[in-house]
């Protein structure tokens, strides 16, 4: 299945998309590669990579830029995502 | 992304919203005095999981390798042995996920972060700016 057919997945390109207009939306599931560690399920969907670059994010800090990600994804973050890998960037930069 | 320290870079020396005292704010949970203690009581804390020696997390793992090559001393808090810092560093430093890096009471970053602060040299620019003593 394409990782879009994820549910988490899908959730998330839907939560960025509306919050950054991103130019480049790049989600990866990692999960597989945290099998059997902390956080991780056996049905996958904890760990994600997410590569973005959106003029919201120029002239924001790394710690802040990372912040609007994350709030962005607050609902995952409830809801069950454990990690998140953040390259977050503005065109450009 | 910009160099640190010029003045728009408010991101690495930002507190947390919460971290400021907040007189009659009763909602503020006891934990974060304990890492307010933590954190100011220390030039470089690392809020992770597992310890230094056994990092219980590949993202942990990355920054205690990051820290041990810059040659920078640091106190690490094992977040999995107390659920109450587990819980509460991620609403002290409106910040999802472990692990944290603390300098001089600031939070730096989390794993992504670090890392690229290391490799672009910025994070032994950081430290030398807060006089931290670290390796060359």
């Amino acid at each position: 299945m394409t990782l879009d057919s994820q549910p988490r997945a899908a959730r998330i390109r839907t939560a960025l998309e509306a919050a950054f207009a991103p130019l480049v939306l790049e989600i990866t599931d990692e999960s597989a590669r945290h099998a059997g560690h902390a956080g991780a399920r056996p049905e996958g969907e904890t760990h994600y990579r997410v590569r973005i670059v959106s003029a919201a994010l120029a002239g924001l800090s790394r710690v802040a830029a990372h912040r609007t990600v994350n709030t962005a994804l607050a609902a995952e973050f409830a809801a069950g995502l454990h990690a998140l890998a953040i390259d977050a960037a503005a065109p450009g930069a | 992304m910009k160099p640190w320290g010029s003045p728009e870079q408010a991101g690495v020396g930002a507190l947390p919203p919460n971290f400021s005292e907040r007189p009659g704010d009763m909602t503020e949970p006891p934990v974060f005095d304990r890492i307010r203690t933590l954190v100011s009581g220390h030039d470089v804390v690392l809020f992770m999981k597992g310890d230094r020696h056994m990092p219980r997390c590949g993202f942990s793992n990355t920054v205690v390798q990051v820290l041990d090559v810059t040659g920078v001393d640091f106190v690490d808090v094992d977040v999995l042995a107390d659920d109450e810092i587990r819980e509460g560093i991620k609403a002290f430093t409106d910040w999802p996920t472990i692990p944290q890096l603390y300098v001089k009471g600031e939070f730096v970053g989390g794993c992504d972060i670090v890392r690229e602060m290391y490799q672009t040299g910025e994070l032994r620019d950081l430290l030398a700016q807060k006089g931290v003593p670290h390796a060359a």
